[in-house]
């Protein structure tokens, strides 16, 4: 095993070298240790297998450093790649050096949050308002569409936890008015935190009777954080993972929204390789989403954007 | 050890322990204030299942808090805990999950791995005389990427381990007395901190680890092997280290390998407000624990309060400036 790594860090090393023959698209994500990165990041691969082209895959270590992320995308351009790949942790921070890479015609694709700019060509991404509309009609459903209920969001600054939040509380304001969302706190995507949060809420609001984490390090924390209070709620999520696919399987969460992370990564590399080819792309490109309980989860179309 | 040594340890001692006794007074009044501010303020926070929570909330940083007083007493600093702490969480996991070994030998793999990490970080700092926040930092760093390395970017989950999450869940207490059901975790933060408190009070360790801290060349020179005890210290550190990475796996049935990162500065946070001088030779146990309780009722009772969440951290930064505030004066004048 540790050869591989060894052998595919060094290829890694070596196509990044100028002056190699494919074509190279450096691919800039938001991160690389959360499952959904990874997922992401073997979309990316699998298209670039596909279209016959180099890509490497990197991302900071955390959400929160868009210093580094810009580190990053300097030294991709740097390496005068023909095509960018890019997930903006902060959007407008990117805008300067994302029109150096225009002025030397290199195309940009955006995925995940986008950027507020009209310099990529085409952003892949997931509807967060709209998904986190679905979230919260099937919570009002599942708790008789009245009752308290909170959310563990896993950040308050990036663009998805903002999305997620207020998709899930416009569609529960608009639709729903009998439903009140009594507390929404951020655990930082950290499972740990996120129980202790969980189990805050749970203890100032004992009445609730459902609550919506927003990704995954948060949902596991609302999972744990109810089993640690013995208290029966309605617990719906985001995402995958193996931790959150069980609790759906046995009941505990009632069910998830997840986006389509592989789908995310072939679409960037896709639509690279198209715009080289001068074929014209959408400005925006949904990868879709679906939501997915019991009845479901092992659906072939749902099984195959859910992760371990 | 010769009689200088000691007279200039035990010298030490007894100064410290007539402040640390004050401090941990002060420490302790703090934390009673808190409890009562809260319990006014706050509907549902004096509730058994809320202080249970509470004990449970503060097991990691409290057990990190004890790995750092040994550490910090002895003229140290430890920023790799938080890492090293996931790290061992992670090699307990290869041992269980991966290689399907026996619960015990998951167990002792990541006390075994805690403790060579911390001798790693001791030898760093005694043979190659690397400053100990910059050795430390360096395996804060080191231990985070091979944890992710070694899991693969991915969590290791202790589901073939059935038994494993009744480390930190399951409640022994509740067998002797039902209706109470303190978690495990909370258990063991009370062992550690009371063997800790043993072994720095009444062993041999402990009074190097005093030496050590108030005057390493007259420790040097009155024949102490400095060199070794140094990294005897940084060992147990990260031994302690490995517990606490038990105790977070077996919370979240899962070694999370991103994880860690920030736990050292709350751990560090912890046992300075419990009165143990960053400058060294000065400290007590129970003063760490005090101080992470102090900050997990902060943060419990702030949450349940409603507080919004940017302002949680601002009164918990305000907390940490005021105890070592306290701190210095009284040791001025003590």
């Amino acid at each position: 095993m540790k050869t591989t790594y060894l052998i595919g860090a060094l290829a890694l090393g070596l196509s990044t070298a100028p002056g190699y023959a494919e074509d190279y698209f450096p691919v800039i994500s938001k991160g690389f240790q959360h499952q959904f990165w990874q997922a992401v990041k073997a979309g990316a691969e699998e298209a670039a297998k596909a279209d016959g082209v180099k890509i490497t895959f990197e991302g900071p270590e955390t959400e929160a450093m868009v210093d580094k992320q810009i580190d990053m995308l300097t030294a991709a351009l740097a390496k005068k790649p023909q095509g960018i790949g890019f997930a903006a942790l902060d959007s407008k921070a990117a805008i300067p050096l994302l029109k150096k890479a225009q002025a030397a015609n290199i195309p940009v694709i955006a995925f995940d949050s986008g950027v507020d700019s009209d310099i990529p060509l085409a952003t892949c991404t997931t509807d967060n308002l709209k998904a986190a509309g679905v979230a919260a009609d099937h919570m009002a459903e599942l708790i008789g569409d009245a009752g308290e209920v909170a959310v563990v969001v896993h950040d308050q600054t990036s663009k998805t936890g903002q999305d997620r939040r207020d998709g899930f509380v416009n569609q529960m304001k608009a639709k729903h008015p009998n439903v009140k969302i009594v507390d929404i706190q951020y655990g930082g995507g950290d499972q740990l935190k996120s129980t202790e949060i969980t189990k805050a809420i749970l203890q100032a609001h004992p009445g609730i009777k459902g609550m919506f984490g927003a990704n995954e390090g948060s949902i596991i924390g609302v999972l744990n954080g109810a089993k640690e209070m013995k208290k029966k709620i309605v617990v719906i999520g985001y995402d995958s993972g193996k931790q959150q696919k069980a609790a759906i399987a046995d009941g505990s969460e009632a069910g998830a929204i997840t986006q389509n992370p592989v789908g995310i990564g072939k679409c960037v590399v896709d639509s690279l390789a198209k715009a080289l080819k001068g074929e014209k792309l959408d400005k925006v490109i949904d990868t879709g989403f679906y939501w997915y309980d019991k009845s479901n989860i092992g659906d072939g179309k749902v099984a195959a954007v859910l992760y371990d | 050890m010769t009689d200088f040594a000691l007279a200039e340890a035990s010298a030490a001692r007894s100064k410290m322990v007539r402040v640390a006794a004050l401090q941990k007074a002060v420490a302790f009044v703090v934390l009673i204030a808190l409890v009562g501010y809260f319990t006014i303020a706050a509907p549902n926070f004096m509730t058994e299942a809320n202080l249970v929570g509470i004990l449970q909330a503060t097991a990691v940083n409290g057990v990190l808090g004890v790995a750092c007083t040994f550490v910090i007493i002895s003229g140290g600093i430890d920023l790799s805990v938080g890492t090293l702490m996931t790290f061992c969480a992670v090699m307990c996991g290869v041992v269980l999950t991966n290689w399907g070994m026996p619960m015990p030998l998951g167990v002792v793999a990541a006390l075994v791995f805690g403790a060579l990490s911390g001798a790693v970080s001791g030898l760093i700092i005694a043979k190659l005389k690397v400053p100990p926040f910059i050795a430390t930092l360096g395996m804060m760093l080191l231990l985070k990427g091979l944890a992710l390395v070694i899991a693969q970017d991915k969590p290791i989950y202790f589901n073939d381990t059935p038994n494993f999450s009744m480390i930190s869940n399951d409640s022994l207490v509740s067998y002797f007395w039902p209706t109470f059901e303190v978690p495990n975790g909370v258990l063991i933060l009370f062992a550690v901190a009371t063997l800790a408190a043993i072994v720095l009070n009444k062993s041999i360790l402990g009074r190097y680890v005093f030496a050590l801290g108030s005057n390493e060349e007259a420790a040097r020179l009155s024949g102490v092997n400095v060199d070794f005890w140094k990294i005897v210290i940084y060992a147990l550190g990260g031994l302690i280290c490995g517990i606490a990475g038990l105790i977070i796996a077996s919370r979240l049935n899962s070694a999370q390998p991103a994880l860690g990162q920030g736990y050292e500065l709350e751990a560090i946070a912890a046992t300075v407000i419990g009165g143990t001088s960053l400058s060294g030779g000065r400290g007590t146990m129970l003063g760490t624990i005090i101080g992470a309780f102090i900050m997990s009722v902060l943060t419990n009772g702030l949450r349940i309060m409603g507080v919004a969440q940017e302002w949680q951290i601002v009164v918990t930064g305000i907390i940490i400036i005021v105890a070592v505030y306290v701190d210095m004066r009284l040791r001025r004048s003590g």
